[in-house]
């Protein structure tokens, strides 16, 4: 099957700056595909270059089996949300979305029904007539959704598109975009920098950092498997654990990544398992996040609410069972 | 304390702020005046006599209106020029960075903030050099040497304004570039190279300096008042053409005030 979007060796300089450095990746038709990383990673780059704003330095960029490479934004069947959305203020909401239908000549009666369609399907009947200023935040991402999807694009691109929304309004829209997917079979590819937004949402997930794909896998893989230290640490922060620990514990001289919910924590003074010491707990509601010291390793575990907790400073005794410590590739 | 804004301000403010405004507005009431007076060699007040005559006087004299039509073609001549070259100009700064960006940028604003003089000499040594010889033309180019600025000043400062993703985002949906220019760029920095325009051509219309260096036989409006003004003969014709300029050229710029007035809110800024 040919990729919706597929990156041979991609790099994209700025200067001396390797923004995307020798990127290769497949993103299957009809994925939510996600791109994960902290700021400066190259994600949003990634993005930029399948929309066409940014050209490669080195390398090839096919979206469905077509040439990418020097192909305008305009001539590309891809569009984007944008993060701060970029709303025409000057239109109105339903000439906003109409927008791309208006600018390849599709009549005005036809462009305004597919327009208000559009508009239905993110929710936001009837709201043709306002302008952008008049809209509330998660109104305009909708308004910025429909205009891109009016177009039906092959491949849509999100940029970070729910982080100036609060709390609650995220997690609705994390629920709406998925099925809004599933019922379009559109190709999302999503940028965030929100490992649980990444999580919850994709089917796969791309880890960034300094301009490399970490790793690539299903939101499980990369959470219970990763392959690498910023990986474990960057996606739902795992304990990571020095090759000496791991070779005392599991026989093997290997990096390793052990989840904070696999650590149990006991009180007993000895006994088979890992000395530490507690040195905070941090309340989060549903679960009580403890910071230990095992004999100078840091490391973090998280027990259900109304757990009887040691108190700051007492010796505890650390177990887990060996399936649940992972050894990753990386190189010692 | 509370600083109302229904209480009274003292009375000796009231009257300063009166003066002030009388010593600015006074001496044009007097030139409105003087059109009417029936004294044509020198201006005597009060005037011994009002009349309506000097309009028909400055109606048929052939060299008021020449000046006059040379004013606006030169005017909205260079006011053209100015917004095709001061649009591209605050585009290229505000848009991309390059070597050299803040260099052009001064180097565009400083024949406003240079004296006109120095303008004049400049350009008038130039076009000698060159063998130019002096027409309407090199007025126009004069002229189009400030007028750029306010323009761009004007331009320059929506094009900040303008988030840099809406153009983009116009690409994306579909647009080239000229769709997104005359679909977004275009509605979006309408409102201040309309106000730009009309200063340029106000700047245009009353400049004295460049022009009487840049100028050959030729004579606009201001040149041809202080030529008038040398020689008593039906004086108070000068002060008719005033009053006409004062007319023609407030009317756009109240309604230029009135268009922009509201049309200030940032420009895409998505949230």
């Amino acid at each position: 099957m040919t990729p919706a979007v597929s990156f041979q060796k991609v790099s994209r300089h700025f200067g001396s700056i390797r923004a995307v450095d020798a990127v290769d990746l497949d993103i299957v038709p009809g994925e939510f595909f996600a791109m994960l990383g902290p700021s400066g990673s190259g994600k949003t780059t990634c993005l930029r270059l399948i929309a066409g704003f940014e050209q490669p330095t080195a390398g090839s960029i096919a979206i469905f089996g077509e040439r990418a490479e020097g192909v305008p934004p305009y001539r590309r069947n891809v569009n984007t949300v944008f993060q701060d959305y970029a709303l025409f203020p000057h239109l109105n909401v339903l000439d906003n979305v109409a927008y791309g239908l208006m600018v390849k000549r599709v009549g005005k009666a036809e462009r305004h029904k597919a327009a208000e369609e559009a508009l239905s399907l993110v929710r936001l009947p009837g709201y043709g007539a306002r302008r952008p200023g008049q809209l509330s935040g998660g109104q305009r991402q909708r308004v910025a959704l429909a205009r891109a999807l009016v177009n039906q694009p092959k491949v849509l691109l999100l940029d970070e598109p729910l982080g100036a929304l609060d709390l609650k309004l995220r997690e609705n829209m994390q629920e709406e975009l998925k099925s809004l997917q599933k019922a379009l079979g559109i190709t999302f590819v999503f940028v965030t920098h929100d490992q649980g937004e990444a999580l919850s949402m994709a089917d796969r997930v791309a880890v960034f950092n300094d301009g490399r794909i970490m790793q690539i896998g299903t939101p499980e893989d990369i959470y219970q498997r990763p392959s690498t230290r910023f990986v474990a640490d960057f996606v739902g922060s795992s304990n990571v654990l020095p090759p000496d620990f791991v070779q005392r514990h599991a026989g093997q001289r290997r990096w390793a990544s052990l989840r904070p919910e696999a650590i149990r924590v006991g009180r007993a003074a000895n006994g088979e398992g890992v000395a530490a010491r507690l040195v905070s707990s941090n309340y989060l509601g549903a679960t009580t996040r403890l910071a230990l010291d095992a004999d100078g390793l840091k490391l973090h575990a998280v027990v259900p609410a109304g757990a009887a907790l040691p108190a700051e400073g007492e010796a505890v005794l650390l177990t887990f069972n060996r399936e649940h410590l992972h050894l990753m590739d990386e190189a010692v | 304390m509370r600083s109302d804004r229904g209480q009274r301000a003292p009375l000796g403010l009231k009257i300063a702020a009166a003066c002030g405004l009388l010593f600015l507005h006074l001496p044009i009431l007097l030139i409105f005046v003087y059109a009417f007076t029936t004294e044509e060699k020198s201006f005597v007040w009060p005037p011994p006599g009002l009349t309506t005559q000097w309009f028909a006087v400055t109606w048929n004299r052939p060299d008021v209106w020449e000046a006059l039509s040379l004013s606006v073609r030169v005017a909205a001549i260079s006011t053209t020029i100015a917004l095709v070259l001061g649009t591209l100009c605050a585009a290229a700064v505000s848009r991309t960075k390059f070597f050299g960006r803040e260099t052009i940028s001064l180097l565009v604003i400083l024949p406003i903030a240079l004296p006109g003089i120095i303008t004049g000499i400049a350009l008038r040594s130039a076009f000698s050099l060159a063998d130019i010889p002096f027409s309407f033309w090199t007025i126009v180019l004069g002229h189009a040497t400030f007028c750029v600025v306010v323009v761009y000043n004007n331009a320059v400062a929506r094009f900040r304004r303008t988030s840099g993703s809406m153009i983009e985002a116009s690409m994306d949906l579909g647009a080239d570039g000229f769709q997104t220019f005359r679909h977004i760029m275009l509605p979006n920095i309408a409102t201040a190279l309309l106000a730009g325009g009309m200063l340029a051509f106000a700047l245009s219309f009353d400049e004295v300096i460049v022009t009487t260096f840049t100028a050959g036989q030729q004579q606009t409006v201001p040149i041809w008042m202080l030529e008038e003004l040398i020689r008593p003969r039906q004086r108070p014709v000068t002060n008719v053409v005033a009053m006409v300029v004062v007319l023609v050229t407030l009317l756009p710029i109240l309604f230029a005030y009135y268009l922009t007035r509201d049309g200030d809110q940032i420009a895409g800024s998505g949230k």
